[in-house]
């Protein structure tokens, strides 16, 4: 029991890792209809900007964090500027060619700049079982169940940061006046222009966000793995988390990450060796497949309804 | 205003270009000059998810031709002249760069490194066509170490399965000897891929003749998130974990492997996942104790080394520094030298003039670089002695074991050879197989 348990908790807390990409996804799709192919592109170019900075320029962490968020703004401003600017009011399709086209400039421009080699990424956070990590704080771990002393303390922490991210944009969409407006804008282009939401402004905010999001995505990634270009695998990943919580559902992110992340976890160690192993990355897109078929919106994506 | 936007784009671009890798934008080139020249064509990858790793080896390739152009004028009077080709580890683009190289020179490419399997196994039936040898140092076909099935593919130094038997050969010292294996439980941690696959069938031969148990674990390509597979090595509790990866996978398995407590001084890597870019993606501290099977040392102490700091760093004309005497660098400086040494050997039959495919077939075929022959070009101690023949093409099929030490790799053991025997059995099997499907007249042409 012990031991499945141990599998849930790491599947639930690998789960959130997944979230902290989907969240970019969904932040481009609730402002512009869009899904946008390239957030696994600007993960990479974020965290490799942040250590390309530090190393190559020379930049203490803050500064290389300021000049990374400074960065992504710019990249979204241009994005908007260059990109999405002419394809206003255009089919949804469009938008998204261009993102698939996005992704190759990003990841080539990533490369341009800082090299291809492999960075390590050291942020200060263990990565240890968390009653290692609380005996070397001087605390007394005897209370705390077994199962949970092997809690890894890195995952527990990046699932703070995706609470707080997920808390922060939520505030963000309901309450703030940009908020509401992004949201406008994801309903109808068109019709948003015409009552005098400004697009432009908003789809740069939104781009700068993702871009955002991406450098925190970026950082945990790339602090677990190494920064390298196979960080913008990790899309791949976010893929059956956004079909199960909805494309435009920020909650739904985390909810489908922590379901996504235990089931496949759970379907690799119990499941996989009759089939050989190696069936997590096919399992999770089959289990959001079947969801698909009793909820096609996601479980908190917003319902379409069109009048015919 | 579209202008306007080209040209503030193609700005923002040439100032960024400012602080890039020089070797991971450069696809480097020495152009040919007007007397004729030994042409090398240079299929490798830079850029791309796999770049970190083809990106040293394809440095250290060129900086030994550099070498020898730059230091002795040439091989034996004749300038060596190259182009690289960015294949992004990618078999369609490989195949693609495979067509421009053949076609960039009167005698065509002196050999092809597809650096590659996927490319290797779309080159296999083109080379003997176009008679251009493919060199495929630690990857490709295993069985086409039988170069009476396949004249023109030289998987040189050692061949997977010969690197599976020699590891669990180090295992068995490591346990204590004869018989030690008995009873134990080794997980084979593998790329779930054609490559992954290549040493199944060996190490279930092995397990079966040692008495050891083998739990072989897929990853998922790329491999960027292992807790499950690491549960289950942790449910299993193994004595060993070899890990057979590529890319991400590999720094990710280490990574995880302190995750879950499993000592790292009981993981071996294979020669692909025992780099310096695989220990530092996990970090130095996560890496040390890590173990790695490997064709050849790393190290800036060899002879050849120091040379080529002196003659084409000192110059200018070098790649990317930080390479020099990593693991992968150091390999592409060995792949250059083999090449090399196959033409000078050809020379010597032929005549100092450029040679073509067909002459360099020979020079391979007929290799035999001894002790004091390495020793002469500085490469004593970074590589084996090596002797190539019809019926062998592989060579010693040794490897050699080095262990992260939290800075660098460190050598633990002497050249170690597996069960020939076994792996010869196997190969000349496979092989037979092969040409019985082909069609394939066995023989020696030389």
């Amino acid at each position: 029991m012990s031991f499945f348990l141990e599998v849930l908790i790491g599947g639930l807390l690998a789960g959130i890792m997944y979230s902290l990409v989907a969240l970019g996804f969904v932040l481009i799709y609730k402002a512009s209809g869009v899904f946008n192919f390239a957030q696994g592109a600007m993960v990479f170019f974020a965290a490799l900007t942040f250590v390309g900075a530090q190393e190559k320029l020379g930049f203490p962490i803050w500064a290389a964090l300021i000049f990374s968020l400074i960065l992504m703004i710019i990249l979204g401003v241009l994005t908007e500027k260059v990109v999405l600017r002419p394809l206003v009011n255009q089919p949804p399709i469009s938008l998204f060619m261009v993102t698939i086209g996005l992704t190759f400039f990003v990841e080539g421009l990533a490369q341009l700049m800082w090299g291809t080699k492999v960075y390590p990424l050291e942020l200060g956070i263990p990565d240890e079982p968390i009653a290692i990590t609380l005996t070397r704080w001087g605390l007394n771990t005897d209370a705390v169940p077994n199962v949970l002393k092997e809690i890894n303390s890195f995952d527990l922490i990046a699932a703070i940061v995706a609470g707080t991210l997920v808390a922060a944009l939520a505030i963000f969409f309901q309450i703030t006046r940009v908020g509401r407006a992004l949201r406008a804008v994801a309903d109808d282009h068109q019709a948003a222009l015409s009552v005098g939401i400004p697009l432009k402004t908003i789809w740069a905010i939104v781009w700068s966000v993702a871009g955002f999001v991406a450098l925190v995505a970026g950082l945990m990634w790339g602090a677990r793995n190494g920064v390298q270009f196979a960080l913008v695998f990790v899309a791949l990943k976010a893929l059956p988390v956004l079909i199960l919580g909805g494309f435009d559902s920020v909650p739904g992110a985390i909810v489908g990450g922590l379901i996504i992340g235990a089931l496949e976890k759970l379907a690799e160690v119990y499941i996989g060796p009759y089939f050989g192993g190696g069936i997590e990355i096919w399992f999770a897109y089959v289990a959001a497949l079947l969801f698909l078929l009793v909820r096609p919106e996601g479980l908190f994506g917003e319902k379409q309804i069109d009048r015919v | 205003m579209k202008l306007k936007k080209v040209f503030f784009i193609s700005i923002i671009t040439l100032v960024l270009n400012g602080c890039g890798d020089k070797s991971s934008t450069d696809l480097t080139s020495e152009v040919e000059e007007a007397a004729p020249s030994q042409f090398f064509g240079i299929a490798g990858y830079r850029v791309g998810p796999y770049g970190p790793s083809g990106a040293p080896i394809a440095t250290g390739y060129i900086d030994y031709l550099t070498l020898l152009n730059e230091r002795d004028g040439g091989l034996n009077g004749v300038r060596l002249s190259w182009e690289e080709c960015e294949t992004e580890y990618n078999t369609a683009k490989g195949l693609e760069c495979y067509e421009r190289l053949k076609t960039r020179n009167p005698l065509g490419p002196t050999a092809i490194h597809p650096m590659s399997t996927g490319i290797t196994y779309g080159l296999i039936d083109k080379a003997p066509v176009d008679q251009i040898p493919l060199i495929t140092l630690g990857y490709g076909r295993t069985d086409a170490s039988d170069g009476r099935v396949f004249p023109w593919v030289f998987p040189l130094m050692t061949n997977y399965w010969s690197q599976a038997s020699a590891i669990v050969r180090f295992i068995e010292t490591k346990e204590g000897g004869e018989k030690s294996l008995s009873g134990k439980k080794i997980v084979l941690l593998y790329h779930d891929s054609a490559y992954g696959k290549e040493p199944h069938e060996i190490l279930k031969v092995e397990a079966d003749n040692f008495g050891f148990d083998l739990v072989m674990i897929p990853v998922p390509h790329p491999g960027n998130e292992q807790q499950s597979q690491w549960m289950r090595i942790k449910k299993e509790q193994p004595d060993w974990v070899i890990l057979w990866g590529w890319g991400v996978m590999s720094g990710t398995s280490i990574k995880t492997a302190k995750k879950v407590g499993f000592p790292r001084e009981k993981m071996i890597g294979n020669w692909w996942s025992g780099a310096e870019v695989d220990t530092l993606a996990a970090g130095p501290s996560a890496s040390t104790g890590y173990i790695a099977a490997n064709m050849n040392l790393s190290g800036k102490n060899f002879e050849v080394v120091q040379e080529i700091l002196k003659h084409v760093y000192q110059k200018g004309k070098g790649g990317d520094e930080s390479y020099v005497g990593t693991v992968l660098w150091n390999r592409g400086v060995a792949q250059a030298m083999l090449t090399v040494e196959a033409v000078r050997n050809a020379q010597a039959k032929y005549g100092n003039t450029p040679m073509s495919g067909l002459q360099v077939r020979w020079g391979i075929e007929n290799l035999s670089l001894t002790q004091a022959k390495l020793d002469e070009l500085g490469f004593g101690g970074m590589v084996p002695p090596i002797t190539v023949s019809c019926e062998n093409h592989e060579g010693p099929g040794v490897v050699r074991f080095q262990q992260w030490d939290g800075e660098k790799w460190v050598s633990i053991s002497d050249w170690v050879l597996g069960d020939q025997k076994l792996v010869r059995k196997m190969v000349e099997e496979s092989a037979a197989k092969y040409a019985s499907e082909k069609n394939i007249e066995y023989g020696c042409s030389s």
